[in-house]
């Protein structure tokens, strides 16, 4: 009986220590000698996988961040500015630095707004549906609201409003890393400035064509009236295929664009509520005949008064 | 009829109810239109570039537009007037079209163009002269997938066709276009076989009819007897017949391979009203400015079959049937299978446009969608081979890669997994989806290796 368990442990235990020894030969001379740093590069990395830096997941960027002579190109959307200096110092190179991002929306085509004349009954994605026809409204450029981009979003940082039937941006949650961008088969979200307290203004409108036919598809459509383009003192306003253009990194969120747009299709997000209704109240005890209510220097949300 | 042998293709393959309303209905022309919208682009390939400018007048006939590179095809006006505007115009998508906006005036034709009925049987031009008639008068397929026609003539260096078929089949159900045009029209059609045989340098043509056409198919088996290498093969009904890959199966036994071409296998396919086109192109001289679209639904008040010019308006096409149906719920260009939804009634009839069908709102709705249970009935009638559910599924977790190599881009298209799904699945319009995507890696491939 104890013949038999001695012979268990025994040969066990012999079979154990060769099987360790050829492992340990094998081990060696196969071995993959790699950079340690790419560890210490993942290990800083925020692990989201998401593929916003252009690289499949964040094992791949941190290998081209090793390899790279210098970070021009390679940044991590979601790490930002604060990541990349790490990184930075564990390669001994120099960090580029980016403008926070974040993604907007730009169509506000709600039901509301943008009235429905076919009903899809496809495969409940946009894809699909933006290559079969222009979508259950006509405007061909506007939102499908089937949340492609919701989909795609790694972050929780969209998601669908029912009662518009268009994606919401959560501010606090996106780290523009553009997979939404990506998702959207109507190029209809961009990745804009964050500015402070995710304060955003932007035309929100991609419809290209001339003003009447817009304004057919949709009430809130830019007709490329160039108001805007007119009114905008820092010249971050362009104009082309009838459409107004706000650049982020231009615009100074003065907000003079948002009252001169005839069809409210610049959107102000973010913003304290202008004090509208005190100067409705002065204006409208200054008897009307007049007009000088707009010159008395106070700068926000003036010139909307136009009741009646 | 019975002492034929129906052939048919081994491989899946469903059938749908044929719903033929419209088969007895004679073809008749529709009153010309007051204003035609004509695209520039109704063919696959490239869009034809403009010859006329706007404000010009011009006769029936006369060329619009050229054909743009090889893969491409001519337009030509469909009335005679005056080009009111060249503009971007919705097209059955609803998305717009650079298009010939032509107010109508008179009906002056050029007068190149033989109107007479008299049939002329003397192919008396080349080879080479067939062809370049045929492209200049724009004709494309007009089975529904719009391939230029002189394309298909022009057999490829090293290649070489023993065969032509002549697809009679019209396997989808309702429409009766072929049908009638086949009654109608037989004589002329054995020329333009005759005509296409010379074209290819073949000596044996086939023509594929399916067995609910016993009237045509007792007709041109009769005319065929007279002519040369010219035979009727009867089929037996299953949809998608009239696909390429399922005729030359079902006719002469042979497979065209993954990613091949027809002719790889020596056969060329050629559908009857194209066939008929090029008749009227070689021996008339007359461009495609017509084609017969049948205009039907259970509905419907007279199911018809009408000629119509390119660019008349859906909405023109229907009212000469009897107008909208009240319940209507959805209005389809094609057939029921492979047919498209419009959105609007203001889009023109193309060449591609081979019925107006109209579905009233208790059967326009499709279910709602269920999971899969794994039946694999998509799987039994693909008439590819291939797996429905599978490419759906990576569709949805956009695995183009993987349904590249489960053979995506060899989808014809044609229906039967949706048609057939228990579930009620959207099978074919992920797989439209993965073929897009394919499509798109394909060419990327390409560019990068040019």
């Amino acid at each position: 009986m104890s013949n038999i368990v001695l012979y268990t442990v025994v040969s066990l235990s012999v079979l154990g220590g060769v099987s360790a020894v050829i492992l340990y030969l094998i081990a060696q001379k196969f071995k993959v000698i790699e950079d340690p740093r790419i560890d210490e590069v993942e290990d800083v990395l925020p692990h989201a996988n998401c593929g916003g830096c252009g690289y499949p997941g964040c094992r791949q960027f941190a290998e081209a961040c090793v390899k790279a002579d210098t970070l021009e190109g390679l940044y991590c959307p979601v790490g930002g500015d604060e990541v990349m200096e790490k990184v930075a110092a564990i390669l001994g190179l120099e960090a580029v630095h980016e403008e926070p991002r974040v993604a907007v929306i730009r169509c506000q085509g709600s039901f509301e707004h943008r009235p429905r004349t076919s009903h899809y009954e496809g495969a409940t994605t946009c894809a699909v549906e933006h290559a079969l026809y222009t979508g259950d409204t006509d405007c061909p450029y506007g939102c499908l609201g089937l949340g492609d981009c919701v989909e795609a979003c790694d972050f929780e940082a969209l998601y669908m409003d029912e009662k518009t039937g268009l994606p919401v941006v959560v501010d606090e949650n996106c780290v523009a890393c553009g997979a939404c961008v990506e998702a959207c088969p109507r190029d209809i979200i961009e990745l804009r400035k964050r500015n402070k307290k995710d304060r955003k203004i932007f035309v929100s409108c991609i419809n290209e064509e001339k003003g009447g036919v817009a304004r057919k598809y949709c009430d809130v459509a830019c007709i490329g009236c160039s108001k805007c383009f007119q009114v905008c003192p820092f010249d971050a306003i362009t104009m082309g295929n009838n459409l107004a253009f706000i650049d982020s990194d231009a615009c100074r969120l003065c907000r003079k664009c948002v009252p001169v747009c005839p069809t409210n299709s610049i959107l102000e997000i973010n913003f304290p509520p202008p004090k509208v209704k005190k100067e409705l109240v002065v204006s409208a005890g200054g008897n009307d005949k007049n007009d000088k209510p707009a010159k008395d220097g106070s700068s926000s949300g003036t010139g909307k008064e136009q009741p009646s | 009829m019975q002492e034929y042998k129906l052939k048919t293709f081994p491989r899946g393959g469903v059938h749908p109810a044929e719903n033929k309303l419209s088969a007895a209905s004679a073809t008749r022309p529709l009153p010309l239109p007051e204003r035609v919208v004509i695209p520039v682009v109704q063919h696959l390939g490239a869009p034809a570039e403009p010859v006329v400018q706007k404000g010009e007048t011009v006769v029936t006939g006369q060329l619009l537009a050229r054909g743009r590179g090889f893969v491409s095809a001519n337009i030509h006006s469909s009335v005679s007037g005056k080009v009111f505007r060249i503009e971007e115009r919705p097209d059955a998508s609803g998305y717009k079209r650079l298009s010939f906006v032509i107010d109508r005036q008179g009906d002056e034709w050029d007068p190149s163009i033989d109107r007479s009925e008299t049939l002329r049987e003397n192919i008396q031009i080349s080879r080479e002269e067939i062809i370049r008639k045929i492209q200049d008068a724009g004709i494309v397929g007009m089975g529904g997938a719009t391939f230029p026609t002189h394309v298909k003539l022009n057999v490829p260096k090293g290649k070489k066709a023993d065969i032509l078929i002549i697809n009679g089949v019209e396997c989808e159900p309702y429409l009766t276009a072929d049908h009638r045009l086949m009654l109608e029209k037989s004589r002329e059609l054995m020329v333009g076989i005759r005509i296409l045989m010379k074209a290819l340098e073949v000596n044996r043509a086939v023509i594929g009819i399916e067995n609910n056409k016993p009237d045509a198919i007792e007709l041109l088996d009769n005319l065929a007897g007279k002519d040369e290498g010219i035979t009727v093969q009867p089929l037996k009904v299953k949809y998608p017949q009239g696909g390429e890959k399922q005729l030359i199966k079902a006719i002469t036994g042979r497979e065209v391979p993954s990613g091949g071409l027809p002719v790889d296998v020596g056969a060329v396919v050629h559908n009857v009203g194209t066939t008929f086109a090029a008749y009227e192109a070689v021996q008339k001289n007359k461009p495609l400015i017509e084609r017969i679209v049948t205009v039907t639904g259970k509905s419907v008040k007279e199911p018809s079959n009408f000629v119509v010019r390119i660019g008349t308006p859906v909405a023109g096409v229907i009212e000469a049937a009897g107008g909208l149906p009240e319940d209507t719920g959805k209005v389809v260009l094609g057939g029921p299978m492979m047919g498209k939804a419009i959105s609007k009634l203001d889009i023109p009839v193309t060449k591609g446009t081979s019925g107006i069908l109209i579905i009233p709102d208790s059967e326009a709705h499709r279910k709602p969608v269920q999971p899969c249970i794994r039946c694999a009935r998509c799987v039994s009638v693909c008439p590819m081979g291939l797996e429905p559910y599978l490419l759906m599924s990576l569709g949805q977790k956009q695995l183009w890669d993987k349904a590249r190599q489960e053979s995506v881009m060899d989808c014809i298209e044609c229906g039967s997994c949706s048609f057939t799904c228990p579930a009620d699945r959207p099978l074919l319009d992920y797989i439209r989806l993965d073929k897009m995507r394919v499509g798109e890696l394909i060419r990327k491939e390409k560019k990068a290796v040019s």
